[in-house]
């Protein structure tokens, strides 16, 4: 079967006064109808990545790949409107700040409906029904009631579920979720990945799942990918996680606080200059 | 020891909807107290409402044994000061690290304005070379150490911390972890810290309350938390759901 | 490059200023530099520079005096050599009028913008930040003068105040503000529930000092733009209200009312009437580059460049 995804030698590179920063050197992998998780730190350049797949990118930034295709179109060359056609339809991108992609003067609801109208012709009550069911999906409780709030008036999760809503109502066959499950607490987060599961073994979803959590990382994937600044350092079956033999990942899974391991101050990464080569 | 926090019977009510229903909870003076729980359980609200930032609409607060009222003084934002949840959206978009920590300093009339702010960015461990940056040129652990300057900066006795790390990486978290320790130690500072991680709040509080639904479902000391000796099958299922994913769950 | 002005240079543009002075020069040369790259900003600002010189240096500039022109002789001549762009049918020279006309252009834009950009957006913040029955007051107040054509309430105005270019400035001032009051507004809800307005509430800062200091600077932008973009209406009011006696007065040199005077022999003598047209398009089109390359220049957020 070919792949859903085939990214090559991707490179974004920023021009800024001081010089040509460089986001991602280099990343190259394929994503069949599964799970990939990307981790790091921050600034690594997860997020670039995932923008550069969705065309999300800056315009000043420059991006090149030998190749880069989603189920055989090439995503390099295609038009802009073929690519804003895949956008939100075919492709759906979950970014990572949930406060800041809302509109702050549009209900819950009303960006949800105005989400699924732009790709699917139905009737506003249908669509309400929709957006509806979608807030239940999430495990938002009294969907009703979040339906006609305004961003600032839900809690940092709602707005996330509410964020995940407005992407899975199209439908998606390739979904890039970037942090989206940073701000849930750990019983929705099981819940909200249970349906991104669900959403990938029933309707073959391929979903990229970045994140710097390595335990959700390692125990939600099939595969994990681990990134430094801005290239892979290691790649590897999520269950091989613990693992690991890079010690970047070895010290990104040190550093985390564990129930009952009393470590004050907590270890902190040593970074390496030699990783970053 | 002295009650540094009192809360008793609070409500808070936004139109008709209720946010919180009657918590009460007790934080003594140089403690570390958690809050976790359910998304839209309240707990942001909580901090909010001790910061005057929710609608109080029944029950009492009292703040190093004063009863606060309806408005909060300019004396109380030297006692109390909150770290916001989200980074990317608590400092001014238009003002460098420099304007946001004079800003307090400037409000509250204080002097030597130059030292402190040096002192502050010191102590979280950004250089002199950040004073001048622009909050879009900083990096998420970057912003929240200067959220966290700021927050220190009017020498506040009560730290409220929303989520101070979700929305750092692992290493930056454990960055970030230890400077709130070292600065709690440093100034005998109290803390009320809000996660949803039941690690942070084991590895930072001595005590913590579980919330559910605007309600309290348990309080318990970390201690308690560790050995898993818990009361409620709520709280239990965050423990199990702390371990991670399973597939068909 | 010389030593000294590569060290000015990195003096300006150090990654770690040593004082306020240094960063705030530093990022005023930041900002210089992300708006002359683009031309089309420093096109518009020359065109306003020349209107300013222009308007400064009129008596030294102008080949003729814009009111007295030789009504026996030089009626209506097409633009050629004594007479670069014509002459109107007083006789008068055309260029000349432009001329001194800048300077009633330039009055009449600068004290409109002086004045209803500031109430605009006084109004707009603290009606957008105060919510509640203030809001509503001040939206509907807001709403009342936005209901009336623009000129139609210039017109009452003035025919209160008295004619005269002084009285039609301020009317048209207080015409022109309900829009800038709409933009800041709406600006200012998409804020003032933010963390970081929060914060600031948390520093013990008053509603004034919310307002003033940290609402005003992120509406300001997107007034500036619309300020400039709306330049080329106020002049065509100004002129609408010179056309109707109660702008300025007849002799004087006011781009509109030479457009307006010149109505009459658009067919036959075209230049009377599109030499000043062409004076006000050009100085619109001016203020319209230059508020978007102020826009782009102003705001930090695109400074990583
Ligand atoms: N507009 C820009 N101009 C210059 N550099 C940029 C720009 N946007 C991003 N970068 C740089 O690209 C690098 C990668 O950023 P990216 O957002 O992909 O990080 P990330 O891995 O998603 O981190 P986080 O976990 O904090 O979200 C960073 O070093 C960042 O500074
Ligand atoms: N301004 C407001 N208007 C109406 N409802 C609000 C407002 N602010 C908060 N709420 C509601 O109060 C409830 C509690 O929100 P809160 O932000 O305290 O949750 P939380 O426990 O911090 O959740 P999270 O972990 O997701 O941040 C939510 O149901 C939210 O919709
Ligand atoms: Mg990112
Ligand atoms: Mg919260």
């Amino acid at each position: 079967m070919n792949p859903l995804l085939t990214v090559e030698d991707l490179h974004v590179r920023f021009p800024t006064r001081t010089g040509v920063v460089e986001a991602v050197r280099g990343v190259s992998f394929t994503l069949g109808r599964e799970r990939l998780g990307i981790v790091g730190e921050s600034g690594s350049g997860k997020s670039q990545t995932g923008r550069a797949i969705m065309g999300l990118t800056p315009t000043h930034a420059e991006i090149s790949a030998k190749r880069m295709e989603f189920d055989g179109i090439d995503l390099l060359r295609a038009p802009p409107a073929q690519r804003r056609a895949l956008r939100g339809n075919r492709i759906a991108m979950i970014l990572q700040d949930p406060k800041y992609s809302l509109n702050p003067v549009m209900t819950i609801g009303r960006q949800i409906v105005e989400t699924l109208r732009t790709h699917e012709k139905v009737s506003q009550a249908e669509a309400r029904k929709r957006a509806l069911a979608m807030l239940e999906a999430v495990q938002i409780r009294d969907a009703a009631r979040v339906y006609d709030l305004y961003p600032h008036e839900v809690s940092g999760g709602m707005g996330q579920r509410a964020m995940i809503a407005m992407m899975l109502v199209a439908g998606p066959e390739l979904l890039i979720a970037d942090e989206p499950t940073s701000a849930l607490d750990v019983t929705v987060q099981l819940e909200v990945l249970g349906i991104l599961d669900r959403l990938v073994r029933e309707r073959g979803m391929g979903l990229i799942f970045i994140s710097h959590d390595l335990r959700l990382v390692s125990s939600f994937c099939d595969r994990v990918i681990v990134m430094y600044a801005g290239k892979i350092v290691e790649e590897l079956a999520a269950s091989e996680l613990s693992r690991a033999e890079h010690p970047y990942t070895q010290g990104l899974l040190d550093c985390m606080p564990r129930i009952g391991a009393d470590r004050h101050p907590l270890p902190v990464l040593e970074r390496k200059p030699e990783w970053a080569l | 020891m002295t009650t540094a926090l009192a809360i008793d019977r609070l409500r808070v009510t936004f139109d008709d909807f209720t946010a919180l229903k009657d918590v009460s909870l007790a934080v003594e003076s140089g403690e570390s107290y958690g809050l976790v729980g359910e998304s839209g359980s309240g707990k942001s609200t909580l901090l909010r409402a001790v910061a005057g930032l929710a609608p109080v609409s029944g029950g009492t607060i009292n703040v190093n044994g004063k009863r606060l009222g309806r408005h909060r003084d300019k004396a109380f934002y030297r006692e109390v000061q909150m770290v916001f949840q989200d980074p990317y959206g608590s400092l001014h978009p238009r003002q460098t690290v420099d304007r946001l920590l004079l800003e307090p300093l400037a409000i509250h009339g204080f002097d030597n304005s130059e030292r402190r702010i040096m002192r502050a960015l010191d102590e979280v461990g950004l250089g002199s070379g950040f004073r001048f940056r622009y909050s879009h040129q900083l990096s998420g652990g970057q912003r929240q150490r200067v959220a966290i300057a700021r927050a220190l900066i009017l020498e506040p006795s009560i730290l409220l911390l929303d989520e101070p790390t979700s929305a750092l990486d692992a290493s930056v978290q454990a960055e970030v972890l230890n400077l709130l320790e070292q600065v709690r130690a440093d100034r005998k500072l109290t803390f009320v810290m809000v996660s949803h991680d039941l690690a942070v709040i084991a590895h930072m509080c001595d005590r913590l309350m579980v919330m559910q639904n605007g309600e309290e479902v348990e309080q318990l000391t970390a201690a308690e938390l560790t050995a898993r000796r818990v009361e409620r099958d709520y709280t239990r299922n965050l423990l199990v759901a702390s371990e991670g994913f399973r597939s068909g769950a | 490059m010389s030593q000294a002005t590569m060290t000015r240079r990195e003096w300006l543009l150090t990654d770690r200023p040593q004082s306020r002075l240094q960063a705030r020069l530093g990022r005023a040369y930041v900002t210089w530099r992300r708006f002359t790259a683009n031309w089309l900003a420093v096109v518009g600002m020359l065109i306003i520079m020349g209107l300013i010189l222009i308007a400064l240096f009129a008596p030294l500039l102008a080949p003729y005096s814009p009111y007295i022109g030789d009504l026996a002789g030089k009626r209506l001549l097409p633009p050629g050599a004594g007479h670069w762009l014509g002459t109107d049918d007083q006789g008068r020279d055309i260029l000349s009028r432009l001329i001194y006309g800048s300077r009633l252009t330039l009055q009449v834009v600068v004290l409109v913008a002086v004045i209803a950009a500031p109430i605009g957006l006084l109004v707009g913040t603290v009606a957008g930040y105060a919510g509640g029955w203030l809001d509503a007051v001040l939206m509907r107040i807001t709403d009342i003068f936005l209901a009336f054509p623009k000129l139609v309430l210039a017109l009452a105005f003035v025919a209160a105040l008295g004619p005269g270019i002084g009285n039609a400035i301020i009317a048209i001032a207080i015409t022109s503000w309900p829009p800038y009051a709409r933009i800041a507004r709406a600006e200012t809800l998409t804020v003032r529930n933010s963390d970081y307005i929060s914060a600031v509430r948390l520093m013990g800062a008053s509603p004034w000092r919310i307002v003033l200091r940290h609402i005003m600077p992120l509406c300001i932008s997107s007034l500036i733009v619309r300020v400039t973009l709306d330049m080329a209406g106020i002049i065509l009011t100004a002129a609408g209200l010179g056309f109707l006696g109660l702008g300025a007065q007849p002799p004087l040199p006011e781009w509109g009312a030479m457009i307006a005077s010149g109505r009459r022999f658009i067919l036959d003598q075209w230049w009377v009437a599109a030499m000043p047209g062409f004076a006000i398009l050009i100085v619109s089109l001016g203020f319209n580059l230059l508020g978007d390359g102020l826009r782009d220049a102003l705001d930090p957020r695109g400074s990583s460049q």
